[in-house]
Parts: structure tokens; C-alpha cells; sequence
């Protein structure tokens, strides 16, 4: 059939079945993005004859004779359409996955409709921004695009200087210092604009999958229908004979080792618990056997062929249930050698902590006691971009995986391990990665595709569906946590108290680190005189949960948060009052867990104080945002604070170098990945700055084990505050080689020469790069440049604070909760670039609001119910209301100009802050997230209900 | 309980969704029907109408589509009698349906569209009639049929056609009362309803969200009221009075229906209960 794309004529079939998605994909249109194929994300909208729809469930049939048009064809990077440029001014993208159907669909908007924008984007989902910059950005495009008139383009790019004064509050306030030296103005502090954004805009910035792949194999995973079962035996005879059909792989073909899929520095973090195929399965959809056929539809079919013989197990899927007598065992031959301390009772990890004397006495003795237990749920990370990867062998033959990852080192070397390959014959690589929030730093997809690879010698490409997702990825750790304080009547601490029993799943990776993470910064930010921490963390026969943005913090914070606003309502204090009076003060080493100071802590420039005063401010201020009317709506106001180290503990490593070429350009070489969270910005400012060159000189080679020598991976915030420290440190080392040279050339000092975009200035004259890298000490010499290399090794740690209020109008009718103000205050030290550091804190604050008032991915006996975004209810953007985004000034001693990590902590306190809202709009306080409609409706019942008496009597 | 609670007979476990599918790979024939005759299905054949719903889920079962969207039928035909929409109207063309003089109910028309989780691009492409052969509690297509006494006017294998209410036509939440191989051909509104005044309400456990219940009223010229509970209930719930009847008897009639039901887009409890407030708050701006 004929049909057009992007005004090129096309003469192609596609199958019977077959969407136009993958149909125009086939035809090297990978700007179309695929993120659920339901219709429910809009990844994938195009234009079809100037109407907008979803490819993922437009027949491709129907194509014939119409004109479709995709992002690539709205604008290219040299001549980018009004939205595209509006997209790029107004940073309205962080990932970028879901930048090409949201930009078709908002080209197709006039200024009529900027008023009902929230029902027309209800379509187009975006995981990252929280969409204030996004609503920002239509608004513009649409105005751009008016005034335009046609096909007229932008080309220059503009960098938005930030606002700094007080008078626009919600920008970025603190800058930082730089330093006074002879650079050019510093990019710190500059909200320059991604490296990649006009190619993200215009769908050409290549994500995992965006690459052609001839003659691959794709990887099809047969799941388990039972929630415990040994495999009696597996009879693939018929799936072989499935025409196109290449390899089947049961757990009779795999290795027998044992790893976590959960990945870290120390690969003895997490417990050895799986194998790539095993023979017996523990959750719902655990892959029992993989296909690799020349078509999916021949693997899919293969995968309907293959005969099972289960021997079904008892489950357990209440982690009570599961950690008492006589409960079903899930991995009964694990031992603590394994990183599982209590395979008996099905527990992996027990905390038991605490000092200053018996907890339960020192409540006894309080004035005044509060206490209460809170559930959180089991959440998706719903980065857009699925899971994937695809493999290959070199012209050396040495295996390739390019890879949806926050961690490609991590996963090199545990591929190394599990396939007994030397380092140097594995390659692990990202492109950009399209979201990850935690669910990349897992090993998920890569072993498959590197064992087929291997078996086969062909390149062979492992895509998860957004169903896969849900079933067979990780979700965030449930956690019931009790919660107990004690206090004095002027509100002083006197004893906390803290229970927390986590849910891992069928699986314990990262189910360590969470639990002790989530028991650190959310208790040791307060000081009390008595502690005691219990916790543990339990196997169950449910999908497996894995790290998440705040891993395991904000979970315990909202016991804590909405425990100290209870002591507060109790007590008749201010709840910043009480926080004033309890927190952690200036200078202060947060106690570890047996009350000893944290001895890798250097706490930096202190912005809690600023923190609440901020947050507390702008509520008092409000923002002219009325209740709806009617007596049924009651509003109330909630806060909450959170603390975090800025990296994880035990060292987080990257080794980076930098390389001058004859032209002046510099290469960075750093290891870590780029999934929206804007290190590679911050990176080229970092380098830029240092080196006094311009922004477009410099080029990331980034995320890619044969780019640069080691990086521990893109999770704990680490991006800036440990990938950033190093990549200072490599560009000052060849500053100082820089100049040292021009110094012997010209013999001068060194103080008197100047580095510039295009050499050094030394008295009156400009030594060129030729001349300096001929120059150059041998050692520095690489190629025909210079590189210098540096080296950060986490092993210090500072502290970043984050404030949350809102006031809340809640309908005591139906439950509906309606964010009338929403203010978060963050301690980010110096920020480097304010409109990326400001989408982050938004991000994470709408992400949050997901998990506090919508989001659950609800399991029955093990079955996921909600395996698809219109049964899981990521945020629209009629959800998520514009969050004010307040900096302290501050500036940390440990990260590179001052910075402080600021990607999870937003995430931490909202849901408490919100719970504590409601709780005070209606006099009762919700235990259990999400804080749905059905569950406040209950609550503001039973509370008139129970209040009525009193009225009447 | 961090698990969710399930009714008792879990009776919703069929409509979660079976997975995801990225194309529709046991499909080898498609055709596109252009007369009645093409509309008799082959073996394993089904009909796909927008193919906004077939093609989002594996449909494992089929192995040929029947496109309807080439039979040729007007989207919209208005008469003295009252409606006809046909089942393969779009949803945006229904959406955009431009006002005609004395059909008070016009605005029904657009406000049931956005009770759709669907966007506006599915609009160009979904069609009325899958939404209401789909049957989903939550299909919004049904509570404007059922909200304006819609018909459903079925062609039968054999060459023949029946009508039937859509209030009946569906029978749960995802089934119906089509037999193998019958089509729906349209979707009646009667003139009487198409002049009635009418209320429409929707809740979601998210401003925008899928449905957990849709609620339509209705006032006729004679006085008679109408009142629909559609996305709450497991089938349509139509409540009829003679007169508009006062607020206990209308939150009474609400509370007792049956068929409220738990999933992950609602609880039974809260359906019923916000079914009773906004069912109210119809009954009063149509007692205005």
C-alpha cells in the first residue's frame, strides 16, 4: 500500500495485525515512542492526515493513502517548530520519552483551547516533570505558533538566565558562590539548556530501542501462572518447531549461580536469591522459560506451546503471615552466607536498634504519648520507556548490551560473574535511558539477552510491554510502620519508637539497603534521648519489590511526619514549631542506630531551618486559591520534613577523565547514565566552567564501560555529587596541565596565563591547543589530545533537607481531596542549574502525589489486577496542581561548587505532609496510602459521624 | 491490609485486562466490509470498528478482523423521530455534534464523551458502537444511550435486524446480549429524550480517571424523570418516576439498587454513596 510520512512517499505492507506504531518503527520512524501500547501514555501520537491519535492502537491497515505525520516531521534540530523551541525554552521534558507524542499532540492546539488544557493532555502522560513545565511550554508554542503564522522556525537557542531576587519566589534563590577567578562567566548557577534537547525534542535523540537492528532475535518470556510452584518438567519439543524459532531456554540451560537482580557497589549488599530461569517459581508471571525467534509473534506463539508440569506450593502473600510459625517457606536453603539471615521464617534482614534505655518505660514517663500504624502500597515506577535490551557480538566477538540501565558497571560486572566472562569481553552501554526512578538499578532484562547472544551468535533484543512492567519488574517496598512518640509538655522528644515490617516480595533485592536506609534519615533527623528501632524485612509470594526514588524513606517518614503532627495537634504546637524544637541542628552528626555519631558524615551548609521558614512562610502567605463553595468542603493545611544523606553509604565510585582535542573541543568521559535527571547538563557546566570554554565545546561520551574507567551508576542521587565531583576534579587536573604547558612556552609564570575557548592568553599572545597538546607532558598525551583523569569515592557524606506544606480542601461527601497550595522548600545546597533543579523538586513532589493520593498496583493472591496505566493511575496533568519551589542558601563542603544531591529527597515528605492535611481538614487522619477518594470519604463519615453525639447531646 | 479487598465472587477478574499487546500477532486477514454481505464473519473473524480497544489487548482467540468503519453509514442522522447514531460514528464526530433546535439534551452529548479515560485523539478514532459492544461498566457511550432511552438496532447473520434498549442490550460489565456474528448497526435516540432537560455528573478515583460512577437525569416535556447510574453498577441501574421525584426517594431508589461492585476503580461502598450525593445534585439543578 502507499502511504506518506513526513511527506515522503512509502510503498509498504504491514501485517494483518499489525499498529501503526510498530508499522512506522519498521520504516526507521523511531521517533515514535512506544510507552504502553494501550492508548493510555499518548508516547506514541502522531498525526495521521493532521489529526492527532495513538499509534499503538491505530490499525496499520488503514494507513493506505493517508499522510502521517510524527514529531520529525513537525521540526528538525536546525529548524525546530514553535512547540519544539517552546519545549526546549521552557524545559519541558526531563527523560524525554514522552516529549514526541506530547509535543504532536499540543501542535494541534489553538489559544482557545489553553483553558481546557488539563482534559486535552489527559492523554499524554509524563512521569518526570510534574507538567508545570509542560503546561508552561504549550502555553508558549501555542503563542509561538500563532504569531508564526506558518512553517516559520527558530534557530537560535536561547538560554533563560534565572531570577535570583526574592520577588519571584518561585524560581531558583540561591546561586551558590563560584568563586571570583579569570574564567568566563561561570555556567554555574545557569539554567542551561540540556546538551540534548533539541534532538529530544524532535525525536532524535536515540533512547535504548531507537536503533535498528537487523537480523535480531527477539526474546519472548513464558510467565508463571501460580504464586509458588516447582517446575515437574518443561516440554519445549513443541515450541521448537515453531517456525523462526532459534532458542528455548528453561532452567535446565542456564547457569545455576545465584545473583540479585538488585545491583550496588558491593555486590555482597544484596542477597543471592535468583537464578536466571529456576525451576521453581515464587511469584505470579517469574519467568519459567524464555523463546528467541526471528519475529515476536514466532516467539509469543512459541511461548503458548510450551507444556509445564507444575507441582503447585502454598503461598504467602501477608508478610505477617509469611514471618510466623508455619507459614509456607519461599527460599528455605538460603543462608545468611546468601545475605538471608532467617530463610526459617522467611526473613532476609532484622534490624534491632536503639539507645538511651527501654523505649516503652521512657513513653510511659512522657506527658504525652501518640502512636499509630501506617501501610503504605505497593507503587510502579512508570518510567515511560520499558525495560530492555539488546545484545551482540563485536567484530572482536566480544558480547555487547546496549541497555535500559541506571547502573551499566554494575551490570558488566555481575554479566562477567553469572556468565564467567573477563571484564574486557563484555561491553555494557546506555543510550539515553527514558526514566528510571530507581526500578534500572536492577538486573532485569540483560541476562536473557546476553545468554541467547552467546548461544546463538546473533543479536537478539529483549522489550518488556508496559503489562511485563507491572508483573515481572519490581515495585515499590509495602511498609506497615508503627510508629510511637513520646514527649514534654514544651514539646521536647522523649522517646520514639519504631516498627516497620517491609514487604520484598518473592525476591530480596534491594529489600536489605531499603529497610536500613528507610530506618536511617527519616528517625536520626530528630533527636530524642530514647530510640528503638525495629525492623524487618520479609518474603513473600508476591511480585517482587526493589529500590524506588527515596529508597525505603519515604515510607518510614510517613509514620514518623504524621506521628509528629499528631504530638503537635496533641501538644497544641505549631507543627514547624515542633520540628524547630526536635530537629537536628546546625553542625550536628545524625546518630546511627545504636546512638553512635555517623562516622562518614560531614554534614555542609545546614538549611533546615531555612527550609521550614521558607515552607511555613508561603503557607502563610497562601496563593489567592479559594475552596471550592459549599460547607461540605473543609480545608485544612499539613507539612512534613525530611532529611537525606547526600549518597549512599559505603562508597559510591566514578573515575572520569577529560580530553582536549586539537580543535578545542573537550570529551568528558564519565560513566554514569542520563535518564532525565539532568547530570549531563550539569556535567558539561562543571566542565565549561572549569576549563573556560563554551557550553557547545564540550561532549559527553557518558554511560558506556568503554568511555570512561568505572562508575558505580546513576542512583542515590549520586549524578552530581559524586560523577560531578570527579569530572571537577579531571577538569581542573588539565587546567593545571594546560597552563603549566603554556607556562614553559612562554616562560612566565603560570599566574599570568589565562585559559580561554581557544587557548591560553599569556602576555599578549594566544597559545593555541595544537601548540599546547604538542607541548604537553607525554604522560597527558592521548591520541592527538590531552586527558587528565580524576576519581571520587563517596566516602563522605553530607545532608540535604526538603520541607513539604499544602493546604488541601477535602469534599467530606465523596472524599475528593483538591490541592489548593502546594510549597516545597529544598536544601540543595548551591544549585547548579535552578530550572532543572526546580523540575526535579517537582517532579519528585507530583510523583509523590501519585503515591499519596492515587497509585496502587493492586495484587490478588498474587495476580496483579492492574496491569495496564488505565487501571494504575499515574498522575494526568489534571492531577498534579504547580508546586511553589523555594531554595535555601546554602552551600555544602563535600559536592562539587557547593551542591548537594536533589533527585529522591522531593519524593519524602509529601505524602505525609498530605496525610497531615487531610487529617486536618477533616479531624481524621488516614493510615493508609494512597489517600484515595473511597478511603477519605470513610474517614470524614466515621469522624461527623462520631462527632454528631456531641453536637446533639 | 495493604491487599486490596475483593468482593466475594471476584466476578471482575475477567475484565482485567490479559496484558498488553504491541501488535495483534495471531491476526493473518483483515477486511474491510463494505456491504451487508461482507459482514458475515469467517471462522475466528471479529469486527473491529475504531480498534482503539482490539488493538490494546492480545486478542489470542481471533485470526481476522472485519473493518466496519468502510460500510459507508452517516455518522449522525437526525429525523422527527429523534436520533440515529450510527455504531460507527466517532466519538469526536458525536462529541462535536452541532446543536439542533429544541434538543435540550444536546449538552449530554459531549459531557458523556469526557466521562471517557479516553483522550481526545481516541475520540477520532473510537467509535460509539464498540464502545457500547465492549460493555464496560465504564463505557460512557452506554450511559448517554441509557440516559436518553437509547435503542440498539441489531443486524442478525440471517439478514435481519431487532431492537433492543441499550439498558438491557447490556448485561454486565463487559458482556452483553449480542449473539455471534450480529452487528450493531446504530444507536436510536428517541425525540422525546433528545428534548428533555438533562444533568450529568462523573466521579473517578482521579479528576480525569476511568469512571467509579457516571450519573445522568433526565426531565421530559410530560414531566416524566429519568435518572441513569451507569460505571457504578455491574449493568445499567435506570430509575423512572412519573414526576421528579423528592430527594429521600431518589437517594433511597440509589442506595437499594444492586449491582454496585468493587475493582480497582472504585470500592462498592463509595460508588453507591457518591452515586446517591451526585445523583442528588442533578435532581436539583433539574428541580430549578
Amino acid at each position: 500500500m502507499r502511504f506518506t510520512v513526513n511527506g515522503s512517499e512509502r510503498d509498504a505492507e504491514p501485517r494483518a495485525g499489525q499498529c501503526l506504531r510498530t508499522f512506522l518503527r519498521d520504516h526507521e520512524h523511531l521517533e515514535v515512542k512506544k510507552g504502553c501500547d494501550a492508548g493510555d501514555c499518548g508516547a506514541c501520537s502522531v498525526l495521521v492526515d493532521g489529526v492527532p491519535v495513538h499509534s499503538c492502537i491505530y490499525p496499520a491497515q488503514r494507513i493506505e493513502g493517508h499522510s502521517v505525520t510524527t514529531v520529525a516531521g513537525l521540526g528538525t534540530p536546525d529548524e525546530l517548530h514553535p512547540m519544539q523551541a517552546a519545549f526546549v525554552d521552557h524545559f519541558g521534558f526531563q527523560c524525554g520519552f514522552c516529549t514526541a507524542g506530547m509535543i504532536v499532540t499540543a501542535s494541534t492546539l489553538d489559544e482557545e483551547q489553553l483553558g481546557d488544557l488539563p482534559r486535552l493532555m489527559k492523554g499524554n502522560l509524563c512521569r518526570c516533570t510534574g507538567y508545570r513545565s509542560i503546561r508552561e511550554s504549550i502555553t508558549a508554542g501555542v503563542a509561538a505558533s500563532g504569531k508564526a503564522a506558518s512553517s516559520a522556525a527558530t534557530t537560535a537557542p536561547a538560554i533563560e538566565l534565572p531570577e535570583t531576587d526574592a520577588a519571584h519566589p518561585r524560581g531558583a534563590r540561591n546561586l551558590g558562590s563560584t568563586g571570583a577567578d579569570d574564567r568566563p562567566p561561570s555556567l554555574i548557577g545557569r539554567s542551561v539548556e540540556p546538551p540534548a534537547a533539541r534532538r529530544v525534542v524532535t525525536g532524535t535523540e536515540p533512547f535504548t530501542f531507537d536503533t535498528a537492528t537487523p537480523g535480531a532475535l527477539h526474546l519472548r518470556v513464558l510467565g508463571s501462572p501460580h504464586p509458588h510452584a516447582r517446575i515437574r518438567s518443561i516440554d519445549t519439543s513443541a515450541a521448537l518447531a515453531v517456525d523462526g524459532v532459534e532458542l528455548v531456554l528453561t532452567h535446565h540451560d542456564v547457569p545455576a549461580l545465584r545473583f540479585s537482580t538488585g545491583r550496588h557497589e558491593h555486590r555482597s549488599d544484596d542477597p543471592d536469591d535468583t537464578r536466571v530461569l529456576d525451576d521453581v517459581v515464587r511469584f505470579v508471571g517469574q519467568r519459567v522459560a524464555a523463546v528467541a525467534a526471528t519475529s515476536a509473534a514466532a516467539a509469543e506463539a512459541a511461548c503458548r506451546r510450551i507444556v509445564v508440569d507444575y507441582e503447585v506450593l502454598p503461598a504467602v502473600f501477608d508478610p505477617e503471615e509469611a514471618r510466623s510459625p508455619g507459614a509456607p517457606l519461599i527460599h528455605p536453603d538460603r543462608t545468611p552466607a546468601d545475605r538471608v539471615d532467617e530463610a526459617g521464617r522467611n526473613v532476609i534482614a532484622t534490624l534491632r536498634a536503639g539507645y538511651g534505655g527501654d523505649v516503652d518505660e521512657a513513653l510511659a514517663a512522657s506527658d504525652v504519648t501518640v502512636s499509630g500504624t501506617w501501610q503504605t502500597q505497593r507503587l510502579s515506577h512508570a518510567q515511560l520507556e520499558t525495560h530492555g535490551s539488546i545484545g551482540w557480538l563485536d567484530d572482536d566477538g566480544r558480547l555487547v548490551v546496549r541497555t535500559s540501565s541506571q547502573v551499566p558497571f554494575l551490570t558488566r560486572d555481575e554479566l562477567c560473574r553469572l556468565l564467567d566472562l573477563p571484564q574486557d569481553r563484555v561491553r555494557v552501554f546506555t543510550a539515553r535511558v527514558g526514566g528510571g526512578f530507581g526500578g534500572k538499578q536492577e538486573l532485569l532484562t540483560e541476562d536473557l539477552v546476553a545468554i541467547t547472544v552467546l548461544r546463538t551468535g546473533k543479536p537478539a533484543v529483549y522489550e518488556l510491554s508496559r503489562t511485563d512492567e507491572f508483573v515481572r519488574t519490581s515495585v515499590r517496598h509495602p511498609m506497615r510502620v508503627a510508629v510511637a512518640l513520646g514527649a514534654s509538655r514544651d514539646g521536647r522528644l522523649t522517646a520514639m519508637r519504631v516498627d516497620v515490617l517491609s514487604d520484598t516480595g518473592a525476591y530480596g533485592n534491594h529489600s536489605r539497603g531499603v529497610m536500613f536506609h528507610g530506618c536511617a534519615e527519616s528517625i536520626s533527623l530528630y533527636t530524642s534521648p530514647v530510640k528503638r528501632i525495629d525492623a524487618e524485612a520479609v518474603y513473600t509470594n508476591n511480585t517482587p519489590s526493589g529500590a524506588f526514588r527515596g529508597y525505603g524513606l519515604g515510607q518510614v517518614i510517613l509514620g514518623v511526619e504524621s506521628a509528629m503532627d499528631e504530638l503537635a495537634i496533641e501538644l497544641g504546637i505549631d507543627p514547624f514549631e515542633l520540628r524547630r524544637i526536635n530537629a537536628i541542628r546546625e553542625g550536628e552528626v545524625p546518630l546511627g542506630f545504636f546512638g553512635e555519631p555517623e562516622p562518614d558524615m560531614r554534614p555542609g551548609g545546614y538549611g533546615l531551618d531555612q527550609c521550614l521558614d521558607l515552607a511555613e512562610q508561603a503557607l502563610r502567605r497562601g496563593n489567592g486559591v479559594e475552596a471550592p463553595d459549599g460547607e461540605h468542603w473543609r480545608v485544612g493545611e499539613g507539612m512534613a520534613a525530611s532529611m537525606i544523606a547526600t549518597m549512599a553509604p559505603g562508597g559510591h565510585i566514578s573515575k572520569t577523565t577529560v580530553t582536549l582535542r586539537p580543535d578545542g573541543s573537550y570529551v568528558l568521559g564519565v560513566g554514569t547514565s542520563e535518564f532525565g535527571n539532568g547530570t549531563t547538563t550539569v556535567h558539561a557546566q562543571i566542565v565549561a566552567t572549569d576549563l573556560g570554554t563554551s557550553i557547545d565545546r564540550v561532549r559527553l561520551r557518558n554511560s558506556d564501560t568503554d568511555a570512561a574507567d568505572y562508575d558505580t551508576g546513576a542512583f542515590a542521587s549520586a549524578g552530581t555529587t559524586v560523577a560531578g565531583k570527579a569530572l571537577h576534579a579531571a577538569a581542573l587536573a588539565l587546567r593545571h596541565v594546560l597552563v603549566r604547558t603554556a607556562a614553559t612556552i612562554s616562560g612566565t609564570d603560570a599566574s599570568a596565563c589565562t585559559l580561554g575557548p581557544d587557548g591560553i592568553t599569556v602576555g599578549g599572545r594566544l597559545v593555541g591547543f595544537a601548540e599546547l597538546i604538542a607541548a604537553a607532558p607525554a604522560e597527558h598525551r592521548t591520541g592527538d589530545g590531552i586527558a587528565a583523569s580524576a576519581a571520587e569515592y563517596g566516602e563522605h557524606r553530607s545532608l540535604a533537607f526538603n520541607v513539604q506544606a499544602f493546604r488541601v480542601a477535602v469534599d467530606v461527601r465523596t472524599g475528593i481531596v483538591r490541592i489548593l497550595q502546594s510549597v516545597q522548600s529544598a536544601d540543595a545546597g548551591t544549585v547548579m542549574n535552578p530550572e532543572q533543579c526546580r523540575g526535579q523538586v517537582e517532579g519528585g513532589t507530583a510523583q509523590a502525589i501519585g503515591g499519596a493520593l492515587y497509585e496502587e498496583v493492586m495484587v490478588e493472591e498474587g495476580r496483579i489486577q492492574t496491569p495496564v496505566f488505565r487501571m494504575y493511575r499515574v498522575p494526568q496533568m489534571a492531577d498534579i496542581p504547580d508546586t511553589e519551589v523555594l531554595f535555601a542558601e546554602t552551600s555544602d563542603d563535600l559536592g562539587p561548587f557547593g551542591a548537594k544531591s536533589m533527585s529522591e529527597s522531593p519524593y519524602n515528605p509529601v505524602a505525609a505532609a498530605l496525610g497531615n492535611a487531610i487529617r486536618r481538614a477533616i479531624g481524621s487522619r488516614p493510615y493508609e496510602t494512597p489517600f484515595s477518594r473511597d478511603r477519605v470519604w470513610r474517614l470524614a463519615r466515621d469522624a461527623e459521624a462520631s462527632v454528631a453525639p456531641i453536637w446533639t447531646a | 491490609m495493604f491487599i486490596w479487598e475483593t468482593s466475594p465472587s471476584c466476578r471482575f477478574d475477567s475484565l482485567v485486562p490479559k496484558g498488553i499487546a504491541m501488535d495483534l500477532n495471531t491476526i493473518t486477514g483483515y477486511r474491510y466490509a463494505r456491504s451487508r454481505s461482507d459482514l458475515l464473519l469467517g471462522d475466528a473473524e471479529r469486527f473491529v470498528a475504531g480498534g482503539t480497544w482490539m488493538f490494546s489487548e492480545p486478542q489470542l482467540e481471533a485470526t481476522g478482523l472485519v473493518d466496519l468503519s468502510t460500510m459507508g453509514w452517516p455518522a449522525l442522522e437526525a429525523s422527527d423521530d429523534g436520533l440515529r447514531i450510527a455504531a460507527t460514528c466517532t466519538i469526536a464526530e458525536l462529541a462535536e455534534m452541532p446543536e439542533h433546535e429544541g434538543w435540550a439534551a444536546h449538552p449530554l452529548f459531549f459531557q458523556c464523551a469526557t466521562a471517557l479515560l479516553a483522550s481526545f485523539k481516541i475520540w477520532n478514532v473510537a467509535t460509539v458502537g464498540g464502545n457500547v459492544c465492549r460493555s464496560f461498566a465504564a463505557g460512557s457511550m452506554v450511559s448517554l444511550a441509557v440516559a436518553l432511552d437509547g435503542a440498539a438496532l441489531v443486524w442478525t447473520p440471517d439478514g435481519g435486524e431487532y431492537r433492543m434498549p441499550v439498558e438491557r442490550l447490556v448485561t454486565g460489565n463487559g458482556t452483553n446480549s449480542l449473539a455471534p456474528g450480529e452487528v450493531l448497526r446504530a444507536v436510536d435516540i428517541p425525540a422525546h429524550a433528545l428534548r428533555a432537560r438533562t444533568g450529568y455528573r462523573k466521579i473517578a478515583l482521579a479528576e480525569l480517571g476511568r469512571s467509579g460512577a457516571v450519573l445522568t437525569g433526565r426531565i421530559d416535556e410530560d414531566g416524566r424523570a429519568v435518572f441513569g447510574i451507569t460505571a457504578a453498577t455491574w449493568r445499567p441501574t435506570v430509575l423512572r418516576y412519573p414526576e421528579l421525584p423528592d430527594a429521600a426517594t431518589l437517594r433511597s431508589d440509589a442506595a437499594s439498587a444492586d449491582d454496585y461492585y468493587t475493582d480497582p476503580l472504585g470500592t462498592e461502598d463509595w460508588r453507591r454513596e457518591v452515586s446517591c450525593v451526585l445523583l442528588e445534585e442533578i435532581r436539583q439543578e433539574l428541580a430549578a
